[in-house]
Protein backbone atom coordinates (compact mmCIF):
# COMPACT_ATOMS: atom_id res chain seq x y z
CA UNK A 1 0.00 0.00 0.00
CA UNK A 2 1.76 3.23 -0.79
CA UNK A 3 1.85 6.08 1.54
CA UNK A 4 -1.06 8.01 -0.17
CA UNK A 5 -3.38 5.14 0.42
CA UNK A 6 -1.91 4.94 4.11
CA UNK A 7 -2.34 8.53 4.52
CA UNK A 8 -6.62 8.72 5.24
CA UNK A 9 -6.74 5.22 6.95
CA UNK A 10 -3.94 6.31 9.16
CA UNK A 11 -5.48 9.88 9.56
CA UNK A 12 -9.16 8.63 10.48
CA UNK A 13 -7.63 6.50 13.16
CA UNK A 14 -5.81 8.80 14.72
CA UNK A 15 -8.35 11.43 14.76
CA UNK A 16 -10.60 8.61 16.48
CA UNK A 17 -7.66 8.40 19.13
CA UNK A 18 -7.62 11.77 19.75
CA UNK A 19 -10.76 12.49 20.38
CA UNK A 20 -10.39 10.12 23.01
CA UNK A 21 -7.44 12.13 24.29
CA UNK A 22 -9.32 15.22 24.20
CA UNK A 23 -12.08 13.99 26.31
CA UNK A 24 -9.95 12.70 29.02
CA UNK A 25 -8.23 15.73 29.10
CA UNK A 26 -11.88 17.77 29.24
CA UNK A 27 -13.42 15.28 31.63
CA UNK A 28 -9.91 15.72 33.95
CA UNK A 29 -10.22 19.50 33.83
CA UNK A 30 -13.86 19.67 34.54
CA UNK A 31 -13.24 17.29 37.80
CA UNK A 32 -10.00 18.45 38.65
CA UNK A 33 -10.46 22.15 38.93
CA UNK A 34 -13.24 22.35 41.52
CA UNK A 35 -12.24 19.46 43.48
CA UNK A 36 -8.17 20.59 44.06
CA UNK A 37 -10.39 23.57 45.24
CA UNK A 38 -11.79 21.55 47.53
CA UNK A 39 -8.70 20.03 49.00
CA UNK A 40 -6.78 22.94 48.97
CA UNK A 41 -9.07 24.37 51.71
CA UNK A 42 -8.73 20.96 53.32
CA UNK A 43 -4.98 21.26 53.34
CA UNK A 44 -5.30 24.91 54.90
CA UNK A 45 -8.28 23.43 57.15
CA UNK A 46 -7.56 24.93 61.17
CA UNK A 47 -9.30 21.15 62.12
CA UNK A 48 -5.85 19.12 62.39
CA UNK A 49 -7.09 16.12 61.47
CA UNK A 50 -9.00 17.03 58.60
CA UNK A 51 -5.61 19.15 58.01
CA UNK A 52 -2.92 15.81 58.27
CA UNK A 53 -5.53 13.63 56.18
CA UNK A 54 -5.91 15.99 53.39
CA UNK A 55 -1.91 16.37 53.64
CA UNK A 56 -1.44 12.66 53.19
CA UNK A 57 -3.53 11.83 50.50
CA UNK A 58 -2.09 14.31 48.60
CA UNK A 59 1.82 13.04 49.50
CA UNK A 60 1.01 9.48 48.51
CA UNK A 61 -1.19 10.45 45.25
CA UNK A 62 2.30 13.00 44.39
CA UNK A 63 4.41 10.54 45.55
CA UNK A 64 3.66 7.91 43.13
CA UNK A 65 3.34 7.31 39.62
CA UNK A 66 0.16 8.20 38.02
CA UNK A 67 0.98 4.76 36.07
CA UNK A 68 0.77 2.89 38.81
CA UNK A 69 -2.55 5.16 39.88
CA UNK A 70 -4.16 3.86 36.81
CA UNK A 71 -3.39 0.29 37.00
CA UNK A 72 -4.23 -0.19 40.56
CA UNK A 73 -7.76 1.68 39.99
CA UNK A 74 -8.66 -0.44 36.91
CA UNK A 75 -7.77 -3.97 38.37
CA UNK A 76 -7.85 -3.73 42.13
CA UNK A 77 -12.08 -3.81 42.28
CA UNK A 78 -12.05 -7.14 40.17
CA UNK A 79 -8.75 -8.92 41.56
CA UNK A 80 -9.17 -7.85 45.06
CA UNK A 81 -12.91 -7.66 45.54
CA UNK A 82 -13.98 -9.89 42.68
CA UNK A 83 -16.08 -7.11 41.24
CA UNK A 84 -14.47 -5.72 38.09
CA UNK A 85 -17.07 -2.31 38.47
CA UNK A 86 -15.48 -0.92 35.23
CA UNK A 87 -16.46 -3.87 33.27
CA UNK A 88 -14.40 -4.85 30.16
CA UNK A 89 -15.20 -2.42 27.34
CA UNK A 90 -13.58 1.02 26.38
CA UNK A 91 -16.09 2.67 28.69
CA UNK A 92 -15.21 1.67 31.54
CA UNK A 93 -11.43 1.64 30.74
CA UNK A 94 -12.30 5.74 30.16
CA UNK A 95 -14.43 5.92 33.35
CA UNK A 96 -11.40 4.29 35.50
CA UNK A 97 -8.65 6.29 33.27
CA UNK A 98 -11.00 9.86 34.32
CA UNK A 99 -11.34 9.09 37.81
CA UNK A 100 -7.67 8.08 37.97
CA UNK A 101 -6.70 11.19 36.15
CA UNK A 102 -9.39 13.95 38.47
CA UNK A 103 -7.68 12.43 41.65
CA UNK A 104 -4.15 12.94 40.22
CA UNK A 105 -4.63 16.30 38.84
CA UNK A 106 -7.06 17.86 41.83
CA UNK A 107 -4.17 16.63 44.33
CA UNK A 108 -1.39 19.08 41.95
CA UNK A 109 -4.27 22.22 41.58
CA UNK A 110 -4.73 22.09 44.63
CA UNK A 111 -1.09 22.76 45.91
CA UNK A 112 -1.23 25.58 43.34
CA UNK A 113 -4.43 26.94 44.99
CA UNK A 114 -2.82 27.13 48.24
CA UNK A 115 0.35 28.89 46.97
CA UNK A 116 -2.10 31.08 45.12
CA UNK A 117 -4.10 31.99 48.25
CA UNK A 118 -1.58 32.24 50.46
CA UNK A 119 0.22 34.38 48.39
CA UNK A 120 -2.32 37.23 48.38
CA UNK A 121 -0.75 39.49 51.23
CA UNK A 122 -3.11 39.69 54.11
CA UNK A 123 -2.96 43.25 54.47
CA UNK A 124 -5.40 43.38 50.89
CA UNK A 125 -8.09 41.20 53.40
CA UNK A 126 -7.79 43.64 56.08
CA UNK A 127 -8.04 46.59 53.77
CA UNK A 128 -11.33 45.12 53.02
CA UNK A 129 -11.75 44.28 56.77
CA UNK A 130 -11.83 48.17 57.83
CA UNK A 131 -13.74 49.07 54.74
CA UNK A 132 -17.10 46.90 56.38
CA UNK A 133 -17.11 43.86 53.92
CA UNK A 134 -17.86 40.99 54.19
CA UNK A 135 -15.60 37.61 53.40
CA UNK A 136 -17.63 36.77 50.71
CA UNK A 137 -17.11 40.69 49.55
CA UNK A 138 -13.76 40.47 49.87
CA UNK A 139 -12.97 37.14 48.94
CA UNK A 140 -14.61 37.57 45.37
CA UNK A 141 -14.02 41.52 44.64
CA UNK A 142 -10.72 41.36 46.07
CA UNK A 143 -8.95 37.65 46.81
CA UNK A 144 -10.05 36.20 43.62
CA UNK A 145 -8.77 38.12 40.66
CA UNK A 146 -5.39 38.24 42.50
CA UNK A 147 -5.27 34.60 43.14
CA UNK A 148 -6.00 33.69 39.87
CA UNK A 149 -3.16 36.31 38.20
CA UNK A 150 -0.66 33.86 40.74
CA UNK A 151 -1.64 31.07 39.56
CA UNK A 152 -1.89 30.95 35.55
CA UNK A 153 1.65 30.66 35.24
CA UNK A 154 1.94 27.35 37.55
CA UNK A 155 -1.59 26.32 35.98
CA UNK A 156 -0.45 26.82 32.26
CA UNK A 157 2.73 24.37 33.13
CA UNK A 158 0.50 21.63 34.90
CA UNK A 159 -2.39 21.71 32.25
CA UNK A 160 0.33 21.12 29.19
CA UNK A 161 1.84 18.69 31.26
CA UNK A 162 -1.95 16.59 31.33
CA UNK A 163 -2.46 17.07 27.39
CA UNK A 164 0.65 14.49 27.51
CA UNK A 165 -0.34 12.80 30.80
CA UNK A 166 -3.28 11.36 28.89
CA UNK A 167 -1.03 8.67 26.99
CA UNK A 168 -0.38 7.20 29.75
CA UNK A 169 -3.91 5.64 29.99
CA UNK A 170 -2.75 3.46 27.12
CA UNK A 171 -1.64 1.13 30.21
CA UNK A 172 -4.63 -0.24 30.75
CA UNK A 173 -5.63 -0.05 26.79
CA UNK A 174 -7.70 3.01 26.82
CA UNK A 175 -7.85 3.42 23.16
CA UNK A 176 -6.46 7.03 22.57
CA UNK A 177 -4.13 8.63 20.20
CA UNK A 178 -0.52 6.88 20.74
CA UNK A 179 -2.73 3.50 21.31
CA UNK A 180 -4.13 4.42 17.60
CA UNK A 181 -0.90 4.63 16.24
CA UNK A 182 0.90 1.77 17.39
CA UNK A 183 -1.61 -0.32 15.85
CA UNK A 184 -0.41 0.27 12.39
CA UNK A 185 3.53 -1.21 13.78
CA UNK A 186 1.61 -4.17 14.85
CA UNK A 187 -1.07 -4.25 11.79
CA UNK A 188 -4.36 -3.02 11.56
CA UNK A 189 -6.39 -2.27 8.70
CA UNK A 190 -3.79 -4.14 5.96
CA UNK A 191 -1.07 -1.72 7.81
CA UNK A 192 1.67 -3.41 9.52
CA UNK A 193 5.32 -2.81 10.50
CA UNK A 194 5.13 1.18 10.01
CA UNK A 195 6.30 3.93 12.54
CA UNK A 196 5.32 6.59 10.68
CA UNK A 197 1.93 6.66 12.08
CA UNK A 198 3.68 7.05 15.74
CA UNK A 199 5.69 10.50 15.06
CA UNK A 200 2.47 11.67 13.24
CA UNK A 201 0.84 11.17 16.85
CA UNK A 202 3.15 13.70 18.24
CA UNK A 203 2.32 16.56 15.83
CA UNK A 204 -1.73 16.29 17.42
CA UNK A 205 0.38 17.16 20.87
CA UNK A 206 2.07 20.16 19.55
CA UNK A 207 -0.45 21.33 17.97
CA UNK A 208 -2.49 21.32 20.99
CA UNK A 209 -0.34 22.24 23.41
CA UNK A 210 0.47 25.03 21.13
CA UNK A 211 -3.23 26.18 21.46
CA UNK A 212 -3.12 26.00 25.07
CA UNK A 213 -0.01 28.10 25.12
CA UNK A 214 -1.18 31.20 23.50
CA UNK A 215 -4.74 31.02 24.93
CA UNK A 216 -2.38 30.89 28.54
CA UNK A 217 -0.48 33.52 27.05
CA UNK A 218 -3.78 35.68 26.16
CA UNK A 219 -4.99 35.12 29.70
CA UNK A 220 -1.64 36.70 31.12
CA UNK A 221 -1.41 39.43 29.13
CA UNK A 222 -5.44 39.91 29.94
CA UNK A 223 -4.26 40.31 33.59
CA UNK A 224 -0.99 42.15 33.31
CA UNK A 225 -2.70 45.78 33.45
CA UNK A 226 -2.19 45.36 37.34
CA UNK A 227 1.11 43.87 39.24
CA UNK A 228 0.09 41.94 42.53
CA UNK B 1 -18.76 64.17 76.13
CA UNK B 2 -15.33 62.87 74.83
CA UNK B 3 -16.42 61.65 71.15
CA UNK B 4 -14.14 58.31 71.71
CA UNK B 5 -13.50 57.24 74.85
CA UNK B 6 -10.97 53.80 75.43
CA UNK B 7 -11.36 52.30 78.90
CA UNK B 8 -8.70 49.39 80.38
CA UNK B 9 -8.05 47.73 77.12
CA UNK B 10 -5.82 45.05 77.26
CA UNK B 11 -4.66 42.30 74.55
CA UNK B 12 -2.16 39.20 74.92
CA UNK B 13 -0.56 37.27 72.06
CA UNK B 14 0.06 33.92 73.67
CA UNK B 15 1.86 34.60 76.74
CA UNK B 16 2.64 38.09 75.86
CA UNK B 17 1.09 41.26 76.95
CA UNK B 18 0.92 43.48 73.93
CA UNK B 19 -1.53 46.32 75.73
CA UNK B 20 -1.83 46.45 79.74
CA UNK B 21 -4.64 48.60 79.97
CA UNK B 22 -4.81 51.29 77.77
CA UNK B 23 -6.92 54.19 78.88
CA UNK B 24 -7.75 57.91 77.39
CA UNK B 25 -10.38 59.57 75.55
CA UNK B 26 -10.22 62.51 72.91
CA UNK B 27 -13.52 65.09 71.70
CA UNK B 28 -14.56 65.69 67.98
CA UNK B 29 -12.13 67.55 65.75
CA UNK B 30 -8.95 66.41 67.78
CA UNK B 31 -5.74 64.89 66.08
CA UNK B 32 -4.01 62.61 68.54
CA UNK B 33 -0.52 61.48 68.01
CA UNK B 34 1.13 58.33 69.12
CA UNK B 35 4.52 58.23 69.46
CA UNK B 36 7.24 55.12 71.13
CA UNK B 37 9.54 52.92 70.00
CA UNK B 38 8.96 49.84 68.20
CA UNK B 39 6.51 46.95 69.75
CA UNK B 40 5.54 49.34 72.40
CA UNK B 41 1.84 48.67 71.46
CA UNK B 42 1.05 51.50 69.31
CA UNK B 43 0.10 49.27 66.39
CA UNK B 44 -1.66 46.78 68.13
CA UNK B 45 -3.57 49.78 69.74
CA UNK B 46 -4.63 51.07 66.48
CA UNK B 47 -5.81 47.46 65.29
CA UNK B 48 -7.98 47.08 68.16
CA UNK B 49 -9.50 50.29 67.34
CA UNK B 50 -10.36 48.80 63.82
CA UNK B 51 -11.31 45.08 64.81
CA UNK B 52 -8.89 44.04 63.01
CA UNK B 53 -7.68 42.44 66.84
CA UNK B 54 -9.96 41.77 69.70
CA UNK B 55 -8.82 43.18 72.80
CA UNK B 56 -8.97 40.70 75.51
CA UNK B 57 -10.50 43.07 77.92
CA UNK B 58 -11.55 46.70 77.47
CA UNK B 59 -14.61 48.88 75.80
CA UNK B 60 -14.48 51.44 73.54
CA UNK B 61 -17.24 53.99 73.00
CA UNK B 62 -18.61 56.32 70.54
CA UNK B 63 -20.26 59.43 71.13
CA UNK B 64 -21.50 57.85 74.31
CA UNK B 65 -22.68 54.56 72.80
CA UNK B 66 -20.45 51.22 73.86
CA UNK B 67 -19.57 49.44 70.41
CA UNK B 68 -16.76 46.92 71.81
CA UNK B 69 -17.03 45.24 75.41
CA UNK B 70 -14.38 42.39 76.06
CA UNK B 71 -17.29 41.13 78.10
CA UNK B 72 -19.64 39.75 75.27
CA UNK B 73 -18.34 40.82 72.04
CA UNK B 74 -18.30 37.00 70.93
CA UNK B 75 -21.98 37.45 70.63
CA UNK B 76 -22.05 39.85 68.44
CA UNK B 77 -22.65 38.81 64.72
CA UNK B 78 -20.59 39.45 61.60
CA UNK B 79 -23.08 41.96 60.85
CA UNK B 80 -22.50 44.14 63.64
CA UNK B 81 -18.96 43.81 63.99
CA UNK B 82 -18.85 44.96 60.64
CA UNK B 83 -20.91 48.14 61.28
CA UNK B 84 -18.81 49.09 64.55
CA UNK B 85 -15.99 49.24 62.88
CA UNK B 86 -16.94 51.64 60.27
CA UNK B 87 -17.32 54.41 62.85
CA UNK B 88 -13.24 54.17 62.39
CA UNK B 89 -11.18 54.26 59.28
CA UNK B 90 -7.58 52.96 59.27
CA UNK B 91 -5.06 53.93 56.75
CA UNK B 92 -1.86 51.44 56.54
CA UNK B 93 1.66 51.65 56.55
CA UNK B 94 1.94 49.87 53.17
CA UNK B 95 -0.70 50.91 51.54
CA UNK B 96 -3.06 48.19 50.56
CA UNK B 97 -4.55 49.55 47.61
CA UNK B 98 -6.57 46.86 45.69
CA UNK B 99 -4.13 46.60 42.58
CA UNK B 100 -6.29 45.45 40.13
CA UNK B 101 -8.84 48.60 40.65
CA UNK B 102 -7.63 51.54 38.92
CA UNK B 103 -7.73 54.52 41.59
CA UNK B 104 -11.38 55.71 41.44
CA UNK B 105 -12.71 52.22 41.56
CA UNK B 106 -10.05 51.69 44.98
CA UNK B 107 -12.17 54.85 46.40
CA UNK B 108 -15.59 53.31 45.28
CA UNK B 109 -15.66 50.05 45.50
CA UNK B 110 -16.53 49.67 49.21
CA UNK B 111 -18.85 52.66 49.11
CA UNK B 112 -21.02 50.76 46.59
CA UNK B 113 -20.67 47.34 47.56
CA UNK B 114 -22.20 48.69 51.54
CA UNK B 115 -24.78 51.18 49.81
CA UNK B 116 -26.29 48.37 47.18
CA UNK B 117 -26.64 45.99 50.35
CA UNK B 118 -28.63 48.88 51.77
CA UNK B 119 -31.11 49.45 48.80
CA UNK B 120 -31.60 45.43 49.06
CA UNK B 121 -32.74 46.11 52.66
CA UNK B 122 -34.86 49.00 51.68
CA UNK B 123 -32.68 51.34 54.06
CA UNK B 124 -30.62 53.13 51.71
CA UNK B 125 -31.52 57.34 51.23
CA UNK B 126 -30.93 56.24 47.42
CA UNK B 127 -33.89 55.28 44.96
CA UNK B 128 -31.36 52.76 43.01
CA UNK B 129 -28.76 51.94 42.14
CA UNK B 130 -27.40 54.13 39.64
CA UNK B 131 -28.31 57.30 41.97
CA UNK B 132 -26.19 55.58 44.42
CA UNK B 133 -23.46 54.94 42.02
CA UNK B 134 -23.54 58.54 40.60
CA UNK B 135 -23.43 59.89 44.16
CA UNK B 136 -20.83 57.77 45.24
CA UNK B 137 -18.66 58.94 42.44
CA UNK B 138 -19.19 62.83 43.08
CA UNK B 139 -17.74 62.04 46.11
CA UNK B 140 -14.68 60.12 45.00
CA UNK B 141 -14.19 63.49 42.49
CA UNK B 142 -13.99 65.69 45.27
CA UNK B 143 -11.78 63.62 47.64
CA UNK B 144 -9.51 62.97 44.99
CA UNK B 145 -9.37 66.66 44.09
CA UNK B 146 -8.75 67.01 47.80
CA UNK B 147 -5.90 64.81 48.42
CA UNK B 148 -4.57 65.95 44.49
CA UNK B 149 -4.82 63.84 42.48
CA UNK B 150 -7.82 64.01 39.92
CA UNK B 151 -6.04 63.37 37.34
CA UNK B 152 -4.69 60.29 38.24
CA UNK B 153 -8.06 58.61 38.77
CA UNK B 154 -7.85 56.54 36.30
CA UNK B 155 -4.31 55.32 37.15
CA UNK B 156 -3.60 51.79 38.58
CA UNK B 157 -1.93 51.89 41.97
CA UNK B 158 1.24 50.10 40.47
CA UNK B 159 1.56 53.40 37.91
CA UNK B 160 1.99 55.73 41.28
CA UNK B 161 4.59 56.66 43.52
CA UNK B 162 4.54 55.08 47.14
CA UNK B 163 2.93 58.66 48.17
CA UNK B 164 0.71 59.32 45.64
CA UNK B 165 -0.52 55.20 46.50
CA UNK B 166 -0.49 56.82 50.17
CA UNK B 167 -3.06 59.57 49.39
CA UNK B 168 -5.12 57.44 47.03
CA UNK B 169 -5.58 55.05 50.40
CA UNK B 170 -6.54 58.34 52.26
CA UNK B 171 -8.95 59.22 49.83
CA UNK B 172 -10.46 55.82 49.93
CA UNK B 173 -10.64 55.60 53.80
CA UNK B 174 -12.21 58.82 53.75
CA UNK B 175 -14.82 57.52 51.24
CA UNK B 176 -16.99 55.96 54.16
CA UNK B 177 -17.33 59.32 56.46
CA UNK B 178 -15.53 57.76 59.48
CA UNK B 179 -15.90 58.91 62.63
CA UNK B 180 -12.52 58.76 63.84
CA UNK B 181 -9.65 58.13 61.19
CA UNK B 182 -6.71 56.59 62.36
CA UNK B 183 -3.29 56.38 60.42
CA UNK B 184 -0.59 53.15 61.00
CA UNK B 185 2.69 55.09 60.65
CA UNK B 186 1.53 56.43 56.91
CA UNK B 187 4.91 57.80 55.94
CA UNK B 188 7.37 54.67 57.11
CA UNK B 189 7.16 53.03 53.85
CA UNK B 190 7.80 56.20 52.09
CA UNK B 191 11.19 57.29 50.00
CA UNK B 192 12.03 60.56 52.46
CA UNK B 193 11.09 63.21 49.63
CA UNK B 194 7.81 61.34 49.23
CA UNK B 195 6.72 62.12 53.40
CA UNK B 196 5.68 65.67 52.75
CA UNK B 197 3.33 65.34 50.49
CA UNK B 198 1.23 62.85 52.74
CA UNK B 199 1.92 64.61 55.69
CA UNK B 200 0.42 67.61 54.36
CA UNK B 201 -2.38 65.53 53.23
CA UNK B 202 -2.82 64.75 56.80
CA UNK B 203 -2.48 68.64 58.32
CA UNK B 204 -5.10 69.48 55.92
CA UNK B 205 -7.69 67.27 57.22
CA UNK B 206 -7.04 68.82 60.46
CA UNK B 207 -8.18 72.37 59.62
CA UNK B 208 -11.84 70.25 58.08
CA UNK B 209 -12.01 69.49 61.61
CA UNK B 210 -11.43 65.80 61.25
CA UNK B 211 -10.97 63.74 64.13
CA UNK B 212 -7.46 61.28 63.70
CA UNK B 213 -4.95 59.10 65.28
CA UNK B 214 -1.82 59.23 63.66
CA UNK B 215 0.74 56.47 64.66
CA UNK B 216 3.97 58.16 63.58
CA UNK B 217 7.88 58.35 63.91
CA UNK B 218 7.91 61.60 62.50
CA UNK B 219 8.60 63.73 65.21
CA UNK B 220 8.58 67.07 63.82
CA UNK B 221 4.84 66.66 62.64
CA UNK B 222 3.55 65.28 65.71
CA UNK B 223 4.83 68.39 67.20
CA UNK B 224 3.14 70.23 64.81
CA UNK B 225 -0.27 68.66 64.26
CA UNK B 226 -1.42 66.78 66.98
CA UNK B 227 -3.34 68.29 69.79
CA UNK B 228 -2.25 65.72 72.24
CA UNK B 229 0.92 63.30 71.93
CA UNK B 230 0.35 60.03 73.19
CA UNK B 231 3.89 58.17 74.40
CA UNK B 232 3.95 54.36 74.52
CA UNK B 233 5.80 51.86 76.04
CA UNK B 234 5.67 48.37 76.75
CA UNK B 235 2.33 48.13 76.15
CA UNK B 236 0.70 50.83 78.79
CA UNK B 237 0.67 54.67 77.92
CA UNK B 238 3.30 56.35 79.68
CA UNK B 239 2.75 59.92 79.36
CA UNK B 240 0.06 61.76 77.71
CA UNK B 241 -0.39 65.50 77.10
CA UNK B 242 -0.10 68.51 75.15
CA UNK B 243 2.80 68.32 72.55
CA UNK B 244 4.64 71.33 74.41
CA UNK B 245 4.23 69.35 77.75
CA UNK B 246 5.38 65.49 76.14
CA UNK B 247 7.97 67.14 74.02
CA UNK B 248 9.45 70.13 76.28
CA UNK B 249 8.70 68.47 79.42
CA UNK B 250 8.76 65.22 79.66
CA UNK B 251 8.65 63.73 83.05
CA UNK B 252 9.50 59.84 82.79
CA UNK B 253 13.10 58.94 81.86
CA UNK B 254 11.73 56.17 79.60
CA UNK B 255 10.19 59.57 77.37
CA UNK B 256 13.65 61.37 77.84
CA UNK B 257 15.68 58.55 76.71
CA UNK B 258 13.19 58.33 73.40
CA UNK B 259 13.19 61.89 72.80
CA UNK B 260 16.74 61.64 73.00
CA UNK B 261 17.26 58.98 70.18
CA UNK B 262 14.51 60.53 68.10
CA UNK B 263 15.72 63.88 67.66
CA UNK B 264 19.66 63.44 67.98
CA UNK B 265 21.61 64.41 65.28
CA UNK B 266 23.84 62.41 63.38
Amino acid sequence: MSFAEQFPIVFNALNVGFLQTLKLFAVTLLGALPLGLVISFGSMSRFKIVNSVVKTFVWIIRGTPLMLQLLIIYYLPGLAFGNPIWGGGEEGRFAASAVAFIINYSCYFSEIYRGGIQGVPVGQQEAGQVLGLSKSQIFFKITLLQMVKRIVPPMSNEIITLVKDTSLARIIALQEVIWAGYAFMKGSQGIAGQIWPLFFTGVYYLVFSGILTILFNKVEKKLSYFKV
Amino acid sequence: MALLEVKNIRKNFGKTEVLKGIDFSMEKGDVVAIIGSSGSGKTTLLRCLNFLETPDVGTISLDGKVIFNGENHKQLSDAEVRKNRLHFGLVFQSFNLFPQYNVKRNLTLAAELLEFEKIKNSTSEYADKKQASEAISRKADELLRQVGLSEKEKSFPCELSGGQQQRVAIARALALEPDVLCFDEPTSALDPELTGEVLRVIKELKNTNKTMIVVTHEMEFAKNVADTIIYMADGVIEEMGSAQEVFENPKSEKLKSFLKSSFEKI
